[in-house]
């Protein structure tokens, strides 16, 4: 058994939540917690942890040399510097819109990276 | 390359001595360690023309004071710096200190100062109604001012360049051989032959001595640190206003500079380290409760910037100038402490009437001793800014923000005979960068437009030359 | 050139644009959008992480998604945008002056004037960090403009000073773009950042947050080398001993944002001494007849919802003074005291035909805190919380009934208290 713990970010208030975690990573018990968006937070970051990741991609002959990127939903934690990697191996060419898909599918995670400007 | 005449330093001294040189038939390089000229002690100091009252009467410095400060205005209406003729105060705190005023005054007398007066504490007041309750009297003198001493000493590079002298930059003096007939000087630049050197190296005058056996001298760097405030506390004090002075200096002054913003300092600490230009938390400390004790009112809130000098403080107490006694041709112009800014305009004449006294050069017909006033978009009427727009676009593209400098004067900048190569130098030139952001809006844009302008990438633009980089790599 | 606008707008950013085009739903007819950046969008052309719109849209958007929503909806307009384009002056009857480099000198006679020039950052001499002049000293703003929009890295060993959402927002930034970000150091004993950026931005990566602890000087000769730290004991002073030297090569600062306003100085509208943004009425009128002023030139906010909602009440103000039904003169003030540094609006007109949004920010965190508003010593308003921080904006609605009722020239003085 451990614990972990963690502050909650699903609002301002930012409670201390202790979470109990079995020796295959399953969640005992939360506490510390003053709300039900609390325990799903500590339950979420406890199992399968997720992140939006945002950076730039190369362009060529656009207005700017990088156009802004993101995500198009959370991926795995775990994965943000591999899709790091796979976002610094593109280039684009202009014109790039705003929600045009840079990279399909990312890692297998069945997110896109999509541009965030037009350039 | 070889000349008539190499100037070690393209400090306030080096420039306006080339400048004068200018004016014969002189093949003249300035030869200049940074990427700029104005780089070391006259990048920051006081800024300020003294009366001529403190130094003790018959030395180099009460004499060439006296005579500085009277043609500064002139020399400054020439080359188109701005220059203000705000007086100065030694104030006094106490009936002591009021009796050393007198000897001030007495001093003053004796070399020849202008327009001096003493004045009591209502007088005082009423002058400088700011002033702490605290003083008593003081010394007032009415032919001290403010100049830019960085705006002066590029404005006569330019001025001395146009006129045929040469400015090399990153140029390093490493060792100078002598061949009976000339010098030659190993610089980071290659050799460079001389038929005359001029030593104006600053605080490391006394290292270019000993370059050809000259151990006469000894330089010690004494850094002041001064506090810059914004241009809304430019108004606390109209003159400059000194504290009694002590045995490392003038003291504590609390000035109006040319900008309109308010200048307090310098500290006064002996370095080993000659080019140690850091601030220090006593140092910056020390300046503001002595500028307090002068000025109440003074904020620190109110500081946009913070900053270290550098003097070279001779331990003979007076400017050393005249050829050296190990060669002929080799003139010093060492230990310009305080009051050097002042005593430039003379030194300069007074070192190129030596060069001149030996080398009988042909005087130039053609010498224009006159700088066109840079645009100053910000002190434009908008019929001025209409007709500038007219001609030049450029003009009309704001960069900086809090000083209102447009492209065109950025390019004016870069473009000019000594031109600006670096952010710092395209601050000084333009004031971009200066106000209260501080750069943080145009940083980048005067960046992007140094390496267009240049021709060089912009990770490869600094802020002051050497290792200074600003960004590394692409991201991409 | 002179023309004439019904409506000059100072900045392009998301405040300038939702005020432009509020007035435009509102009727207003010649709109004018003067921005002094190539683009529209303002700062959150560079903010490309996301966070943005989950007030207001109900998404989370990056900052250019956010902006571009605005962007789209203002070309689909007929309202004007000059880009490029600096305001120099606004005179004592709305005359707007104005450059750039395609038309020249603009003169523009407007009716109403909303000012959305936003913030700057506090640079390094407002701190007076003793030590270099080196280089690879700047604000994060600065920084993320140089990965985010030129694309080149500021730096590659980094701390940064200041735990403000930007300076967080920046650590994560530098750490996906490969360098080492070595310590987030904050003067204060909390974070100024959201919860969620320090979790995601420095937990997630193993970046130390270091509370109470400062820079207290610089090292290097032409590049930045490192800095000294030192842990800062109750007044903010550093503690003798504490000091620690980090290498790097690249000081961050993320220590304040300060409201842009020169040119309303300089237009003699006066301030508030706390927000240092412009004293204005419910709809964001400041004491200049027909000037508006709102996002973060009036007061420096933490989301740009709340931004958005600002801009379209200084947008309907500007609709209804230009209609000329904004002629009130009898005003109920404002007031924070016992912790509220300030309240925006500073002041509200006697006959407001709407319910009204206090906005403030305490000093410092609370817990269970009452918060309540009195008028003349009588209660008028309590509520309960459970925890306020300086790092978010609070507000408490008001019923435009209470405005109505109460006498006018009187004071609402809001205060807050924790529970013992």
């Amino acid at each position: 058994m451990s614990k972990r713990e963690l502050v909650c970010v699903s609002c301002p208030i930012g409670c201390s939540i202790t979470v109990e975690l079995s020796d295959s990573g399953e969640v005992l018990s939360v506490t510390g917690n003053t709300c039900k968006r609390g325990d799903a937070y500590a339950r979420a970051e406890c199992t399968h942890p997720e992140r939006m990741v945002t950076s730039t991609v190369k362009v060529e002959g656009g207005r700017l040399p990088v156009v802004p990127v993101k995500t198009s939903s959370p991926i795995p934690k775990e994965k943000i510097f591999d899709c790091m990697t796979e976002i610094n191996k593109v280039t684009l060419k202009a014109p790039v819109s705003i929600g045009d898909i840079v990279i399909e599918n990312v890692l297998g995670t069945g997110v896109n990276i999509v541009a965030t400007n037009n350039d | 390359m070889k000349y008539d005449v190499a100037v070690i330093g393209g400090g306030v001294v080096g420039a306006l001595i080339s400048r004068e040189l200018s004016k014969y038939d002189v093949k003249t390089a300035v030869l200049e360690r940074f990427n700029d000229v104005a780089m070391g002690t006259t990048k920051a100091n006081s800024a300020i023309v003294h009366g001529g009252f403190d130094a003790v009467s018959g030395t180099m410095k009460a004499k060439l004071n006296v005579e500085g400060t009277a043609i500064m205005p002139q020399l400054c209406k020439e080359l188109n710096v701005p220059y203000r003729n705000n007086g100065s105060l030694v104030v006094a705190f106490s009936e002591k200190e009021m009796e050393h005023v007198h000897l001030l005054y007495e001093r003053g007398i004796k070399n020849g100062v202008p327009e001096l007066e003493i004045i009591d504490s209502k007088k005082l007041h009423e002058l400088e109604p700011n002033i702490s309750d605290e003083a008593v009297g003081a010394l007032y003198s009415k032919s001290a001012g403010i100049v830019c001493p960085y705006e002066l000493t590029i404005a006569a590079a330019d001025n001395a360049c146009e006129n045929g002298v040469e400015f090399i930059r990153n140029c390093l003096v490493k060792a100078i051989s002598f061949n009976g007939s000339e010098f030659v000087l190993d610089t980071s630049k290659g050799d460079i032959t001389a038929t005359y050197v001029i030593n104006a190296a600053g605080t490391h005058s006394d290292e270019v001595a000993r370059m050809i056996g000259d151990d006469s001298i000894k330089i010690v760097a004494r850094k002041g640190e001064y506090y810059l405030l914004d241009k809304s506390f430019g108004h606390l004090v109209d003159r400059t206003v000194f504290q009694c002075p002590n045995e490392m200096g003038k003291g504590v002054l609390v000035t109006p500079t040319v900008d309109g913003n308010l200048l307090i300092g310098p500290s006064a600490t002996d370095e080993d380290n000659k080019d140690d230009v850091d601030t220090t938390p006593e140092g910056l400390e020390f300046i503001l409760s002595k500028a307090l004790k002068s000025v109440p009112s003074v904020n620190v809130r109110g500081a946009i910037t913070s900053f270290a000098g550098v003097r070279a403080h001779p331990v003979t107490d007076d400017f050393i100038i005249g050829y050296s006694d190990k060669n002929d041709r080799f003139i010093n112009v060492a230990g310009i402490e305080s009051p050097g800014l002042s005593a430039a305009p003379a030194i300069a004449k007074y070192v190129a009437n030596l060069f001149a006294e030996k080398a009988s050069p042909k005087k130039k017909a053609d010498f224009n001793g006159s700088r066109p006033a840079p645009v100053r978009f910000r002190n434009m009427s908008k019929e001025e800014r209409e007709k500038l727009i007219a001609k030049d676009k450029r003009y009309g593209r704001i960069i900086c923000r809090c000083e209102t400098v447009t492209e065109g004067e950025i390019l004016d900048a870069i473009h000019s005979p000594v031109g600006a190569r670096d952010v710092d130098g395209v601050k000084r030139r333009t004031r971009a960068g200066m106000g209260r952001c501080q750069g943080g809006f145009c940083g980048s844009k005067v960046v992007e437009i140094l390496s267009r302008e240049l021709g060089v990438p912009m990770n490869e633009i600094t802020k002051f030359g050497g290792e200074s980089k600003i960004i590394f790599d692409r991201t991409k | 050139m002179e023309t004439c606008y019904d409506l000059v707008v100072v900045g392009g950013g998301p405040a300038g644009m939702a005020a432009a085009l509020e007035a435009h739903d509102k009727g207003v007819e010649k709109i004018l959008i003067l921005e002094r950046a190539d683009t529209l969008g303002g700062i959150l052309e560079q903010c490309i992480h996301t966070g943005f719109g989950l007030h207001y849209f109900g998404e989370e958007l990056s900052g250019p998604e956010y902006a571009g929503r605005f962007i789209k909806q203002i070309k689909e307009t007929d309202i004007d945008v000059k880009v490029d384009t600096m305001v120099l002056d606004i005179s004592d009857d709305n005359v707007v002056t104005a450059v750039n480099n395609k038309d020249g000198l603009l003169t523009i006679k407007a009716k109403a004037v909303v000012l959305a020039m936003g913030c700057r950052e506090r640079p390094r001499g407002a701190l007076s960090i003793a030590g270099c002049r080196a280089s690879g000293i700047m604000t994060a703003g600065t920084a993320q403009k140089y990965v985010n929009i030129d694309g080149y890295m500021p730096g590659k060993t980094v701390v940064i000073l200041g735990s403000g959402d930007i300076g967080l927002i920046m650590a994560r930034r530098m750490t996906l773009e490969g360098a080492k970000v070595k310590a987030v150091c904050e003067l204060m004993p909390y974070s100024g950042g959201l919860t969620r950026n320090i979790v995601q931005c420095l937990e997630d990566f193993g970046i130390p947050l270091r509370l109470s602890c400062t820079v207290v000087s610089t090292h290097g000769k032409d590049r930045l080398e490192g800095v000294t730290v030192a842990n800062v004991d109750e007044h903010l002073k550093p503690i003798p001993g504490t000091e620690e030297y980090i290498p790097c090569d690249t000081l961050m600062l993320s220590v304040g944002l300060i409201p842009e306003n020169e040119l309303s100085k300089n237009a003699g509208i006066e301030l508030d001494r706390i927000t240092n943004g412009p004293i204005v009425d419910e709809y964001r009128e400041t004491k200049h007849k027909g000037v508006f002023a709102c996002g973060n030139v009036l007061q420096v906010h933490d989301l740009v919802d709340y931004v958005t909602e600002e801009s379209q009440l200084a947008g309907a103000g500007a609709a209804k003074y230009i209609r000329g039904e904004k002629n009130c003169d009898e005003f109920v003030n404002t007031k924070g005291e016992n912790g509220v540094r300030y309240i925006v609006p500073q002041r509200i007109s006697h006959d407001t035909d709407k319910d009204v949004k206090l906005y403030f920010r305490v000093g410092r965190v609370l817990k269970n805190v009452t918060l309540t508003i009195t008028c003349n010593g009588e209660v008028i308003y309590t509520k309960k919380k459970k925890k306020m921080c300086p790092g978010e904006m609070e507000y408490v609605p008001i019923k435009a009934d209470i405005i109505h009722s109460l006498p006018a020239d009187s004071t609402m003085v809001v205060s807050v208290k924790e529970d013992a």
